[in-house]
This record gives C-alpha cells, sequence and structure tokens, in this order.
C-alpha cells in the first residue's frame, strides 16, 4: 500500500506540513480560517536541531503495536491504513507507550490523534505530501 | 484444523486473529465462560465513571465472531483437558481438538480476612457483572472501603468517586501502585488522589472485619458500608496443571506461546514467559502482552513460527486528569528530572535503556519503550538528548532513513 515517506535531505524545515494537516482536520474551506489565532495540533510534527530537520507521522506499520496494545479495541486497521475511533478511546494512551515513533499523541480533548492519511477528510494525495514544496515528504508504494 | 480457544479476553481474540492471518477455513471454537461479547475490562472503571458505555467498551465490533468464523459459545466454561483425547470438557459435554489455547485468565485473590463473611456488601472489581453489581450497591451516602492500592483498587476509586460519600483505601504496602511507581512517583500520585478526597491507610491491614467495621492492625476502625477487595489476581491454571502441564504461578510458555503439553498453548493473563528485560520467568497480567501473546499463539497454531520474545511491563494509566506511563525494569544508574506534577525517572545499564517511569507529559514515551525492547545500544546514540527529550533525532540519520525514508535495515 501507499505509505509516506520522508527524506530529511529535502526537508527545508518549513512546517508547511504541520499547517496543511491540521487545515486538512478542520475541515474548513480555507486555511486562513480555518487556522487563524489557534494553536496547532497536527499529524506530523517537524523535528529540528542542528542544522537537520525532517517531518514524523504515523508508519502504518503492518505490525502496529500500538494497534496490539489498544486496550479498548479503538484503534484498527482499515484497509491498511491505522485507523482511531476516537469515540471509543478512553485516553488511557497505552498506545502512546506502544509507539516506536512517537506519531500518537493526546489530542485536546485528551481522545488521541494519529495521521490517518487523510482518508477521513479528503481522498487521494494527504494533505501534507501535497503541500510539501521540497518533495521531502512523499506518498508512495515500497516494498 | 479444529482449534479450540478457551477464554473470551486480548488474548483469545489475539490469537483468533492471528489463526485467521494464514487459515482461513480452519474450525475456531471459542469458549467464554462469562455470556458477553468480548469486552475490555480495564474499561469497568470508565462505565462506572460514565466515560464509556457496554456498547463502546467492546473490544472487538459485534460482528466480529460471524466474520472470523468462530463458533463462539457464550456462557461455557471449560472444566477438564483431557489430552490424550484431544478433548476439552465443558458442562455442557466436550469439544474436540488439534489445537488448544488456554487464554483463561486470572481471578481475583481474596486473603484470609476475619470476619470477611460479616460483611454483607463485598465485592471484587474484575469483570462487567463486578462492576454492575458494585454500581447497584452504591448511594450517594456510601462510605467505601478499598483493600488494595494497587492498579484495580485505585482504578476502581476514580471510577467510582461521584458515586458514593467517601472512599477509603487500605494497603499493605508502604506505597500506593508499588507494582509500577517507585516511592517518589507513588508520592506524587497519592498526594493528586487525597486532592480528590480519598483516604489512604498504607503499611497497614485488615486484623478483622464485623459487619460494618474494619479493624485494622495499627488500632484504627473504619465504619464502612460496601467493601471492595483488589488486593491481587490469581492465574488460573488449573485446566493446564490438572492435565500434567508445567506451572509456576502461571501456565509455563515457551517463546512460542507453547505449553509443555503437545499441542497446546497458553497466552495472556494465565500464561508465565520471560520477562525480556529482566530475563525472569513470570506473569506479565497486562492487555497488550496479553494480545500479542494470543496473537502469536494463534500464528504458530496455524503452522506459522512466530516468536513472542519482548514481554516486559508496560503500563499506562491516569487517575483524575494525571497520567503515568511506565515500563521495563527499575535497575541501574538513573537520569531524574521533575517539575510540579512532573516526574521522570529513567533507568539504564549495561549500555541499555532498562526501564522508566513518567508522571506528567507523557508524549512519545514510546520512543523510549522501544529503546527497551530492542535493547539499543546507548553508547550508539546522544543519549543525553534522548534523556531530555524523546524524539528521533538522538538516533542519527541512518536509523532515521530506515525509520522514516522506508530504506531498510
Amino acid at each position: 500500500m501507499k505509505r509516506i515517506y520522508v527524506n530529511e535531505k529535502w526537508c527545508l524545515g518549513c512546517h508547511l506540513c504541520e499547517y496543511n494537516c491540521a487545515f486538512s482536520q478542520s475541515g474548513a474551506m480555507d486555511m486562513a480560517t480555518a487556522l487563524k489565532g489557534i494553536q496547532i495540533r497536527p499529524n506530523i510534527r517537524v523535528e529540528e536541531g542542528g542544522g537537520i530537520c525532517y517531518a514524523v507521522s504515523c508508519r502504518h506499520c503492518d505490525d502496529p503495536l500500538c494497534v496490539k496494545g489498544c486496550i479498548g479495541g479503538a484503534l484498527s486497521v482499515k484497509d491498511g491504513v491505522i485507523t482511531i475511533d476516537r469515540d471509543k478511546c478512553i485516553h488511557c494512551y497505552t498506545c502512546v507507550v506502544m509507539c516506536p515513533y512517537g506519531a500518537v499523541m493526546p489530542s485536546e480533548d485528551g481522545a488521541v490523534q494519529k495521521c490517518e492519511l487523510c482518508v477521513k477528510t479528503k481522498k487521494g494525495t494527504p494533505a501534507c505530501v501535497a503541500g510539501c514544496p521540497n518533495g521531502a515528504i512523499v506518498f508512495e508504494e515500497r516494498c | 484444523m479444529k482449534y479450540v480457544i478457551i477464554g473470551n479476553g486480548p488474548a483469545a481474540i489475539g490469537a483468533v486473529e492471528g489463526i485467521r492471518k494464514t487459515d482461513a477455513a480452519g474450525e475456531i471454537t471459542l469458549l467464554s465462560k462469562e455470556p458477553h461479547h468480548t469486552y475490555s475490562r480495564p474499561l469497568i472503571s470508565y462505565l462506572l465513571l460514565g466515560k464509556t458505555d457496554e456498547e463502546k467498551m467492546k473490544y472487538r465490533p459485534d460482528g466480529f465472531y460471524k466474520e472470523n468464523g468462530v463458533s463462539f459459545m457464550p456462557g461455557v466454561g471449560a472444566v477438564s483437558l483431557d489430552t490424550e483425547n484431544k478433548t476439552v470438557k465443558t458442562e455442557q459435554g466436550g469439544v474436540k481438538y488439534d489445537r488448544l489455547l488456554i487464554a483463561a485468565g486470572s481471578r481475583p485473590f481474596i486473603p484470609p480476612m476475619k470476619g470477611f463473611e460479616t460483611v454483607e456488601k463485598r465485592f471484587s472489581f474484575m469483570t462487567l457483572d463486578d462492576a454492575k453489581s458494585l454500581r447497584d450497591a452504591l448511594t450517594p451516602d456510601s462510605r467505601v472501603l478499598i483493600i488494595g492500592a494497587g492498579l484495580i483498587g485505585l482504578k476502581c476509586a476514580e471510577g467510582i468517586a461521584g458515586l458514593c460519600k467517601s472512599i477509603t483505601v487500605v494497603d499493605l504496602a508502604d506505597r500506593i501502585l508499588s507494582s509500577i511507581l517507585d516511592r517518589d512517583a507513588a508520592a506524587i500520585v497519592e498526594a493528586h488522589l487525597r486532592e480528590h478526597g480519598i483516604s489512604f491507610h498504607l503499611s497497614d491491614s485488615v486484623e478483622e472485619f464485623e459487619g460494618g467495621t474494619a479493624r485494622l492492625k495499627s488500632g484504627e476502625e473504619i465504619p464502612f458500608d460496601v467493601l471492595v477487595t483488589a488486593v491481587g489476581v490469581k492465574a488460573n491454571i488449573s485446566l493446564a496443571s490438572d492435565a500434567g502441564g508445567e506451572c509456576g504461578r502461571g501456565i509455563k510458555v515457551n517463546e512460542k506461546m507453547e505449553t509443555s503439553l503437545a499441542d497446546v498453548y497458553a497466552a495472556g493473563d494465565c500464561a508465565e514467559g520471560t520477562d525480556s528485560v529482566t530475563g525472569q520467568s513470570r506473569i506479565l497480567a497486562l492487555m497488550p502482552n496479553a494480545y500479542i501473546q494470543g496473537e502469536c499463539a494463534g500464528r504458530n497454531m496455524a503452522g506459522g513460527d512466530a516468536v513472542c520474545d519482548s514481554a516486559m511491563a508496560q503500563n499506562a494509566i491516569g487517575f483524575f486528569g494525571l497520567h503515568m506511563v511506565t515500563a521495563g525494569a527499575y535497575e541501574g544508574d538513573v537520569y531524574e528530572s521533575r517539575g510540579e506534577n512532573e516526574y521522570k525517572k529513567l533507568f539504564y545499564k549495561d549500555d541499555r535503556l532498562m526501564g522508566y517511569i513518567i508522571i506528567g507529559d507523557i508524549r512519545r514515551a514510546g520512543i523510549y519503550t522501544a529503546m527497551i525492547r530492542d535493547k539499543t545500544p546507548l553508547s550508539g546514540i546522544d543519549f543525553e538528548m534522548i534523556c531530555e527529550n524523546p524524539s528521533l533525532m538522538p538516533f542519527g540519520r541512518k536509523r532515521r532513513a530506515e525509520m522514516l525514508g522506508g530504506v531498510k535495515a
């Protein structure tokens, strides 16, 4: 299946992926209205330091420890995409303990949030990939 | 192939999913002592808290058994095993198996306490039915006494805090959550729970019950209306041990989840395997381990070659909004940082991370868990950097390319 891959050599550290992610989650029509004056909580996060930067988001592992560990059955795999049922999540954060990438995180209301490859918000290329100005984040099928 | 699974919790469900990864056709029979659709036991406290309901507590969707071709037998418990004839005896008869999984879980352990039978309203806190009977017994005037300040006792306390007048917790240990927290961490959480009205009598135990009064060893007398015992659990090993299977506190299993009995596997709270961090043989009665073991057993029952060699203690839990995560073993040198309601201790020795306790800011703790699980050599990463803040930066470009860039190791 297609997954998001990151090539840190090409990352500019511009954080546009974070804004595009937050915008995609908001469901709003334009980015300015959606994000103005709020602290964004994107599912993809740029790590930077010492001249290095790159974005981290869910790897959609073949053998996902977050799903295996979820005590409430709130995380599941749907067509390869690791999906959170926010209504079932009881905020125990076992998935946070399980994820090797730190890519599952508590959201503002307590339920966990994570990258779902934009399948719930828009079809096709995930927003972070579509908006990456330097091709550092790609959406590809690799073995 | 005929598969029989005894149990209906995460280990049992994991086994169904493990079997179905490779064997779509084999017959699976699942015996569940409880007459319920598979549900998440740790969620019973959230049910009382009103944060979930019986529908949302279902561990898998309604169609799970049907979609996976499972003959689900609710309310049918296993009574004994006839390993010679490969049959599980139930109250209704017998079920033949080619491969069997025992995922029978554990039951509450209630230590002998003088006068216990004189207590009118007394409960355990393990099952959905326990939780519902406890809820029915509570009134806004109830004074509740909980024996046991472990995960079960304290989650119960949080769950019923809004449904009763007062909660007093008694524990023999000198601190709360002694199985997962060290002294300093326990003090932080205890103070937080006290702020929410819960009283504690630690390093103490009940000498005698007399109806609605508990007399403690310390001499103190505690009047109460409802008693909850949450001292600990005992693994359900008798099916295996009566059939001659090797048991310690749990049913002994190897890395493939095989017991000493031919074609009999065990997983979850009834199984005793190797703690990958300490190398000790122990029961790790935690939900992630139960699922992972069950899934591994299922794959192997279907002829696979799966290995489950990374079992370790790992907990995520919160009380009244204060979250904590812990993993591994608390051995070796310590990195420590503290703030107000923030606490972090990382334990390391022999060039690897052994364990951690984090209260408050639990974000990205899984990066630490992975280091423990993978036995990541600390000399190969920027350890100082990762102590302060879990991120992928300290792992270096090459490892990151594997993690994020799809580059093969």
